[in-house]
């Protein structure tokens, strides 16, 4: 087997079991690593009892698994799964980092974390010896405080093994909101990284796993023809050199004004408004303050990450580009414009280990409510909750991480959290939540046309409102689901890919494999079939919250309300083409009219065991 | 003698790619093995990347620490080359150098610093095609008024993250 090691890493919590399992190369070969693997793990081990097993108890499992192209292709990356305590199905949650090569290195192509510690723990591996520690040290703390004390720590433990300077391992972990089983809270990796779509921070939490660190000594594995991984290599970073200038000048921040004013597709004030032309809120305005301006992970020619620094009632503010997706969530979808307000709350943000977009998203939902009158100073500790006020905001976000007084609510997520509300204030309060299956729709607004997105994109996808993964007709679009099933499966960086020719990826995963797998192939039948894997669990859901077909595959309310204004003003969902391009998404992927993979398609996938048990299932569940 | 060269560093300019380690490993090793990489980032916090490699010092400490004539410089680059049968990695050197630089090979029984790729050194190479320039080829002149100079280079990682914290967050984080 080439471009794998072909082993997993179990660890096993509560009872302090660590093995190594051998995988199965036919498997790999259908499902290749990361999100697909996921799906693959998720079916076998929890499958037939998924509807009863509750995401934060320690019968669900973490993963944490890495591709045949991480390392390789350039930009590294890792993808955290499980089932979600957010959408209750499987999300394939990326992040990029040293962790998923250095993974490699120490001789594992992933991990699986079943169980629940006792006291608060750490992982940590070096090569082939893997311990559970007790993370006294660390548990409580916030991001920077975490990684200096785990960098040192673990420093000094190598440091017993070997003469020299040893460098810092790769580490994952979580902040004080995952540590309190927030649903908003994701894993998170050096200082700006985050794995936030699904929730797995607050899984991490309920498992008492503060972090898991690994250092790798050894090589990448064997590949099956080095000089053409080699030439391949260099060709894509020459391709990305050429073509993601953008990127790398960039990054995304020339979202927070571009996707406000020229595609009219962002949220502002909890996406009562997508179009802006606020120019204090232009890219100009924030690298002013980038004090490192091209920022990448392992391998990675467009560095497209940047670190902002300034000081603020002398504190040194040092975090967060921000990205696009934080400039809207954190920005413009609270009534902020002013770069130095969205990189404060984006480092807070960072700090107590919370999604972004999913707490930006709550942030604006609350906000909507008190501009209603709905939620009050009362129910709000004594907040003041007015667009762009930052001091509330940034209160409100330490409340959520922490679960304090209405943070409490507001920690389970804008869908569990607008249900409760609703009973509490006696009204429908979910038409105000912009979300799908319980994750926090993208910056990225389908009302106006002018954006990649388009009706159906949240609404039929097996991640909800994860904008990096969106249905999409042609099934082999740039942008739909099964092409990002690829990214998310070999685990790479899409934005790399973007700037390259298309067939180089499918090249380079033959050059490391030495297997036959042809972009054909992977959009008729390897997509396909994890895909089917994903949307049966996530309709399965449970136990706190299940998704009806059609119903729940739709667009929030606020998206068929009309834009009050930019160029596409008065535009809205149409209910009757959205219906129709839903059916034909659902047809072109061999599901029924309700998005149920039928016998015949699962079958010719291959997935006869499954196929069997929806049958069973669906004789005595109603969807 | 004039061929001599060194490799400068601009930390500030390191994105933290880290395709030296890659293009390094490739060269010296056929694979990509960072922690076998003549040249390795350190990151002891994010955003603080300092890359560690031989910085040839005039009076080459490494080299006169020892014991097994394992290590003679190179009469063509000036770079330190390691004669792997007579290394038996008992890490002399580490202790000699002013940046503890040299790094025990991971699988096998000998110490790892730059050779400069026999003079095309290719960390220097991808860094400038991937346009950060945080490395950079100098030429020794033939006065040598840089001589003293290299060794002030051969520093602790810790040393120099101390001071980049300064520069860039203002502040000390390690």
């Amino acid at each position: 087997m080439y471009g794998y090691s072909g082993k997993l890493l179990e660890i096993d919590l509560s009872n302090e079991k660590i093995n190594e399992a051998k995988i199965d190369e036919e498997i790999l070969r259908q499902y290749i690593g990361g999100r697909g693997l996921a799906a693959k793990i998720l079916w076998d081990k929890l499958g037939t009892k998924w509807d009863s097993i509750d995401p934060l108890e320690p019968e669900n499992i973490l993963l944490m698994l890495t591709g045949p192209l991480t390392g390789f292709f350039p930009g590294g990356r890792i993808c955290i799964s499980g089932k979600s305590p957010q959408s209750n199905g499987i999300v394939g949650s990326t992040i990029g980092g040293e962790f998923g090569v250095e993974l490699k290195c120490a001789g594992y192509d992933g991990i699986i974390i079943s169980g629940k510690a006792e006291k608060p723990c750490y992982i940590s591996i070096l090569d082939s010896l893997v311990e559970i520690k007790q993370a006294n040290s660390i548990w409580g703390k916030e991001a920077k405080e975490t990684l200096k004390t785990l960098v040192n720590e673990s420093r000094m433990e190598f440091q017993k093994s070997k003469l020299g300077k040893w460098r810092e391992p790769a580490i994952l972990y979580i902040g004080p909101a995952g540590e309190r089983k927030v649903r908003l809270a994701a894993v998170m990796s050096k200082l700006t990284h985050a794995a936030g779509y699904g929730g797995y921070g607050a899984v991490m939490g309920s498992k008492n796993l503060k972090a898991v660190l690994v250092k790798g000594t050894g090589p990448l594995p064997e590949v099956f023809n080095m000089d053409e991984v080699n030439e391949l290599i260099k060709t894509i970073c020459k391709e990305c050199y050429d073509n993601q200038a953008l990127f790398r000048q960039w990054g995304t921040g020339y979202g927070g004004y571009y996707f406000g004013n020229a595609t009219s597709s962002e949220p502002i004030k909890n996406w009562q408004e997508e179009w802006h032309d606020e120019k204090s809120y232009s890219v100009t305005q924030f690298e002013r303050f980038w004090i490192k301006r091209y920022w990448g992970d392992f391998g990675c020619p467009t560095t497209c990450l940047k670190i902002s620094a300034f000081r603020m009632n002398s504190k040194n503010i040092v975090g967060d580009n921000p990205d696009y997706e934080l400039q809207a969530y954190l920005g413009t979808n609270l009534g902020i414009f002013d770069p130095v307000k969205n990189i404060y709350l984006s480092n807070l943000i960072d700090e107590l280990g919370l999604c972004g977009i999913n707490t930006g998203n709550i942030l604006g939902f609350a906000g909507e409510l008190y501009e209603k009158g709905i939620l009050t100073g009362e129910d709000l500790d004594g907040l003041e909750l007015t667009w762009g006020n930052i001091d509330a905001f940034a209160s409100l976000t330490k409340k959520i991480a922490y679960r304090e007084g209405i943070g409490d609510v507001l920690a389970e997520g804008v869908y569990r959290a607008a249900l409760k509300l609703s009973k509490m204030k006696g009204k429908d309060l979910l038409k105000y939540a912009v979300q799908s299956k319980a994750i926090a729709i993208g910056a990225h607004g389908v009302r106006s046309g002018l954006d990649y997105t388009d009706e159906i994109s949240y609404a039929c996808s097996t991640q909800g409102g994860d904008h990096t993964s969106v249905a999409k007709i042609p099934l082999d679009h740039p942008n739909s689901e099964l092409t990002v099933l690829f990214y998310d499966s070999s685990v790479i960086c899409w934005f790399n890919d973007w700037a390259i020719r298309k067939d180089l990826k499918w090249k380079l995963i033959k050059a490391v494999t030495g297997w036959d797998i042809t972009e054909k192939k992977w959009y008729e039948e390897l997509a396909p079939r994890i895909l089917s894997i994903q949307r049966i669990l996530l309709l399965i859901g449970g136990p706190d919250v299940k998704w009806l077909p059609l119903k729940d595959d739709d667009d929030p309310p606020r998206f068929y309300e009309p834009l009050p204004s930019g160029p596409k003003v008065g535009r809205h969902i149409d209910k009757k083409k959205f219906e129709k391009e839903r059916k034909e998404y659902y047809q072109a992927l061999g599901w029924n009219e309700e998005g149920i993979p039928t016998t015949e398609t699962l079958v010719k996938l291959g997935l006869n065991e499954m196929a069997r048990f929806l049958k069973e299932k669906l004789k005595n569940f109603t969807f | 003698m004039s061929a001599h060269i060194w490799i400068a560093r601009d930390y500030l300019k390191c994105s933290g790619c880290r395709k030296c380690e890659i293009a390094c490993s490739l060269f010296h090793e056929g694979k990509i093995w960072p922690e076998a990489s003549r040249i390795r980032i350190f990151m002891l916090f994010p955003g603080l990347e300092v890359p560690h490699l031989c910085a040839q010092c005039e009076d080459y400490p490494c080299v006169s620490s020892c014991k097994f004539n394992a290590l003679s410089i190179d009469k063509k680059t000036g770079a330190v080359v390691v004669n792997k049968r007579e290394c038996v990695a008992c890490g002399i050197c580490i202790e000699a150098c002013p940046g503890k630089i040299p790094w025990l090979h991971p699988k096998e029984k000998y110490i790892l610093i730059c050779d400069l790729c026999g003079g095309e050194p290719k960390c220097v190479e991808v860094c400038r095609e991937g346009g950060w320039n945080a490395l950079k080829i100098v030429q020794k002149t033939v006065l040598g008024f840089e001589k003293k100079n290299y060794k002030l280079y051969a520093r602790e990682p810790e040393e120099v993250t101390r001071e980049l914290a300064k520069i860039i967050y203002g502040e000390e984080v390690i």
